[in-house]
Order: structure tokens, then sequence, then C-alpha cells
């Protein structure tokens, strides 16, 4: 006993791919056998498109300091991309559409990060709302986008890489599992880099980054850039995996700040903060319903839910804000310490 | 009570005093030592070598205030040259001028032979000069060892997507990069704390990990400015010790900003003093002690002390 409590207070417990190895091999090996339509449909699709869109954001804001209202506009720029990839390009794979709807959503941010060279905080954020209105605007306007598709509607084509057919509820919930787990990597190779350290050197103070040589104008756009990326790939899980069919609309300001509330509640500055967050925002409103349901019965219907849920997720927002800056991730950490620490102890 | 408050009031006079003997001493020993046959730049020495650093005719105001009026001033390599005065003297505007940080109205800095009207502050790492701030400016996200690694970002060359793949020369230049952070962190005692959150860190050692970070590209001109405020006596020698032991580890140049003159006396190889944006002297710390326009403006006359003991 003494060597084992030994070997914990020494050096941490488990390699740290264990926990994140073990979470994957249930989501694939174990998910798809018991979950039903309605987890994969409802909850699981829209859990792993908003936590790649936080991811996302979370490396912009989170990491390189830049405040960003803009997300919707890139997730909508991926879709449309991505759609009008797969429509117009004879022969491109699915996945090469994607990747190339990722670029474009990069390239729309590096134009909409431009204001960061001059603008800081709150006016940069104020700056990126115009990402959120001109995408939405154009693809509106531009019927090209949506194929003249009368309602500014798309439809999201089958899904298949390299031949394979991700068919059905299970079939979409593991295209999007394995997109979101390679971005996800690839994401925290980045923050665990020189580049992922630039990021919180111009984060933390920009001046000294600047007087290090920390290519400062480059960098800030850099994150912009990738960020951007990661976002318009969740936009296009957000379109072909989940929905289905989309329109602009829906990716509106709402979208934008139910991202950056997901980063928040979360954790700023952490990639497991966007999976928490993300967990949150959506199983939180499914939860309400049900309690409410189950409370008040026929008197809960969809008007105060949505009422309720606004009322709730404000509070909650404060709270976090004023109890936990650092989210749900340092909630976390905290409570398996003090577990830890009194299993330890018995 | 009234012995504390003596104490205090005795402050400047009398409890700098035996510091300034304890290590005035040696430093002017070693000075002595250095001088014989070596280049080191005192007195009439001076001319001959050629200036690191020179200041032509600095002036910068802001509005209506003349922060630096006419400021010229020469480090040559090697030396510990102190810049002191008042508050508000122009101190920090002088070192901000000289790295870019503001562009001064008039006059010029010259860099190792090379002249600019502004320093560009993105190349500065590159030109060999690296500063601390006055408040302290660490990146309080990340660890120390990362903090003080990120003063050779300057050097990477991989992209960012070598950097995410591990391919290319990111991997060496991460290993390369750690492995020297480490030797800095050793070497300024900081190995302890190595993976600790910078913000985490008590004030005087946050202080010495911005020293290491300015330290570890091996800055041909350092830059201190206020390197011990905010300290204790026994923090602030040790961080004296530590400066001087990077000057002679890695023959840097140091610029350093201090208030606390018996500190400065037994550091510096040269100080100048600067009130109200002029320069008003610019000798050894023994000449300076003397000088009368820097007592007025600045050390103070303490009555009980005109054998000039300790100050």
């Amino acid at each position: 006993m003494t060597a084992i409590t030994g070997s914990f207070s020494s050096a941490p417990v488990l390699p740290k791919w264990i926990v994140p190895f073990l979470l994957l091999a249930f989501a694939y090996g174990v998910v798809p056998l018991i979950g039903s339509s309605y987890l994969f449909e409802a909850i699981l699709l829209p859990f792993l498109a908003l936590s790649l869109a936080g991811v996302g954001l979370n490396i912009l804001t989170g990491y390189a300091g830049q405040v960003s209202l803009g997300s919707a506009a890139f997730m909508a720029a991926g879709a449309f991309a991505a759609y009008n990839f797969n429509l117009r390009v004879e022969g491109l794979p699915l996945i090469g559409s994607i990747f190339l709807a990722g670029i474009v959503a990069a390239a729309i941010g590096i134009v909409f990060g431009l204001p960061s060279l001059r603008l800081k905080g709150f006016y940069l954020a104020v700056s990126t709302l115009a990402a959120q209105f001109f995408v939405q605007w154009a693809l509106t306007k531009f019927s090209w986008f949506s194929n003249d598709s009368a309602s500014g509607v798309i439809d999201a084509p089958k899904l298949s890489i390299a031949g394979f057919a991700f068919d059905g509820a299970v079939g979409r919930y593991l295209f999007a599992l394995t997109i979101v787990t390679a971005l996800t990597f690839l994401a925290y190779r980045l923050v665990s880099s020189q580049t992922g350290r630039n990021f919180i050197a111009i984060r933390d103070n920009e001046t000294a980054a600047r007087i290090i040589g920390i290519p400062v104008l480059k960098t800030k756009l850099l994150a912009f850039a990738i960020s951007s990326f990661i976002i318009g790939v969740a936009g296009v899980i957000w379109a072909f995996a989940y929905l289905r069919t989309v329109e602009p609309d829906g990716f509106d300001l709402d979208r934008s700040f139910q991202i950056l509330f997901i980063i928040i509640i979360g954790g700023l500055a952490s990639i497991r903060g966007a999976f928490f967050g993300a967990a949150l925002i959506v199983v939180f409103p499914l939860a309400l319903s049900r309690l409410g349901g189950f409370l008040l019965g026929d008197v809960f219907d969809s008007g105060v839910l949505d009422m309720s849920q606004r009322i709730v997720l404000g509070a909650l927002i404060i709270l976090f804000l004023i109890l936990e800056p650092d989210g749900l991730v340092a909630l976390w950490d905290r409570v398996r310490r003090r577990l830890l620490f009194a299993w330890q102890s018995t | 009570m009234p012995l504390a408050s003596y104490a205090l009031g005795m402050m400047e006079a009398a409890v700098y005093a035996p510091e300034v003997f304890a290590r005035g001493l040696p430093s002017a020993l070693r000075r002595e030592q250095q001088s014989e046959g070596s280049t080191e730049p005192t007195g009439a020495a001076t001319a001959a070598a050629t200036p690191l650093l020179s200041l032509h005719g600095i002036g910068l105001s802001f509005g209506g205030v003349v922060a630096l009026a006419d400021i010229d001033l020469s480090v040559y390599p090697g030396e510990i040259r102190a810049i002191i005065g008042p508050n508000g003297a122009g101190k920090s505007s002088l070192i901000n001028v000289i790295s870019g940080v503001y562009r001064s109205d008039r006059g010029h800095v010259q860099l190792d032979g090379v002249s600019y009207a502004q320093v560009p502050t993105q190349r500065l790492a590159h030109l060999g000069v690296a500063r601390t701030f006055q408040n302290l400016a660490l990146f309080k996200g990340l660890s120390v060892l990362d903090n003080v690694a990120s003063g050779l970002a300057y050097k990477v060359r991989s992209n960012f997507a070598g950097q995410v793949l591990g391919i290319g020369r990111s991997r060496g230049e991460q290993r390369d990069s750690q492995s020297r952070a480490d030797q800095i962190l050793e070497f300024l005692d900081l190995t302890a704390v190595r993976d600790r959150l910078a913000g985490t860190l008590p004030y005087g050692l946050q202080k010495r990990v911005e020293l290491a970070r300015a330290l570890v590209a091996e800055p041909r001109l350092l830059l201190l400015d206020e390197p011990m405020a905010g300290m204790t006596a026994g923090e602030k020698s040790e961080m004296a010790d530590f400066v001087r032991a990077a000057r002679d580890r890695f023959a840097t140049t140091v610029v350093l900003i201090e208030h606390d003159v018996g500190v400065v006396m037994g550091l510096s190889d040269r100080i100048a003093v600067l009130d109200y944006g002029r320069k008003i002297a610019d000798a050894t710390p023994d000449e300076v002690r003397n000088d009368q326009r820097v007592i007025d403006a600045y050390l103070g006359v303490a009555s009980d002390n005109e054998d000039g003991a300790g100050i």
C-alpha cells in the first residue's frame, strides 16, 4: 500500500494518453452498439460538431487571446464551401471537399482577422461581428452558394470516405467522431508546440512577445486561420452529419455566442474544455425540458422551455465567470484531485 | 515605535552604507584586476573602444511634457551601465527608446554601428538585444521553462505544420531550446520551479524568470528596467550577483535602471544620472557619489555623513 501511494504522490497516476484512449475506445467500440438513434441524432452529433467548433474558437480566443464573435460565420463558410466543392468539382472525394472548405474558412478568417493587428479585446470582438453579418448576408444574397435553391437550403451529400459509406445515424456519428478526433489531436499537438506557446505569449503580454522576437502579426493571423479552419470543418459536420439540411439562418449570431459560451463554461485555453462546455450546452436544454415536463407537466411548453433555458444559461455563465473563471475543466480537476486524495488517505 | 521610524528615516543614509561597502569594495577590486591588460573601458580608456550602444541627442516628449532632452550616452562592450535618477527622470522612457517601444522625437540610437531613428522592436532579438520590464511581463499561462524557452522563439524556423506533425527541423529546435532554457534555469537557480506556471510564482522569482527569458538568447546587450524593484534587501543582492554573473558568463553588456543606489554603486562600472529628462552625470560610481549636481538632485545630503562614507 505504501508503495502505491508513494508512486501516486511522485508521478502522475497514468500516462496522459490513457484517458483519451479509453474514451475513444468506448466511443468507437461501445457507443455504436448500445446507442439509440435519439442519442446520436439529438445529442452526440450536435455535441461533436459544437465541440470541434469550441476547439477551434479556443485556439483563437483561449490560447491566442483574440476574442471573436464570428464563429457561426466560419461554420457557415465551411458548410457552404464543402457543399459547393462537392457539387461543382467532379471526382473530388468528400474528404477533399471538407479540407478545401476548411481552407476557404481559414482564408475568410484571415481577412476578418486583419483588424486584430490594430484592435484588441472588446473592439476586436465587435469587428468580428462584421464576419458574422457579411457571410450570412452573402450566402442569402447570392443564390449561387446554395445552387439556386429557392429557400437557400442546402442538402448534404452522401457521406463516404475512401469508398466506405457512412449511412444512418450511427454511420454519421462515426464519420463525425473520426474527423473530430483527428482534428482535436492535431489541435492538441499545435497548442503544445512552439506556435501554441507563441499564441499564449501574445495573449499574456503582446509587447513582451514582440520584444523577444515572436512575429506577432503573423502569429495572430495564423491563429485566425487555424481557428477558422477547424470551425469551418465543424460547420461541415454540423451541416452534413448532424442536420443534413441547413440554411444560412442556422448560422446566426446566436450560434456564435453559443460557441463562445461553450469555451467560457468549459474552460478557456483548454482543449478538453471545449468538450465539457459542448456537453453542457447540448445536454442542458434536453435535461431542462425533461425536468420541466416532469415537474410542471403541460405548463412547460416549448415557449417556456426556450425562455427558461436562456435564463438558466445566462445565470450559469454569470456564476461561472464569478466562481470558476477557468471553467468546468478546473472544476473537474479539483473534484478529481479531492477524490484521489480521499482515496489515497483511506 | 520611535525606534522604528528612526530606522525608516535613516534607510537611505545608514542602511545602504554597509551594503555599499560590502559590495563596493570587491567589485572595485575586480574592476582593477580586469583593467590590467584587458580592454575594460574605464576612464580614459573609453575613448578608444567602439561603443556597442550609443545614443545621440535623444529627445522625447509626451504632449508638452519633456521626458528626455538631448541625451547622449555611450555604452561599451562588457560594461554594466546603470541609469539612475529620481522618479519621472525619464529612465524607463530611455530604455523604451533604446528597445524601440517608443520612437524618439529627435536624435538616433546606434546599435553596433548601425543608426536607427526608431529601433525595430520586432528585430530586436535578432540584433542581440534583450530586455526586461519594470512591471512583470511574463507569460503567466506558460510554465517557467516555456517562458524561458520563448526567449528563443525568434530563432524558430520551422512552421506550425512541421511542429504539429513533429517533422522537419521542429524536433531539433524544440530539443535545443528546451536544453538551453534548462541551462539558464540551472544558472539562475530556478530549476526547482521549472514546471510551475509563471503566474503562480512569488514576485521575486518572477523577476528572476524574466531575467532568464532575456538571457537565454545570450544577448550582447541586456536592458534591465528596474530588475530589483520591490525586492527585499536579500533578494536584491542575490539579483545583483546574478546580473554580474550573467555579464561574466555571457560577456553581455548590461544597461540597468535601478532605484536602489546602494546596489547600483556596487554593481555598475559606470553610472549615468538623469534628472528631469537630462543627463546630469555620467561617470564611475565614485565620481558620481561625489558629484555635487547628483547629490543635489538625487542622493541628497546626509548631514551626519559628511565624510561621504557609504553614499
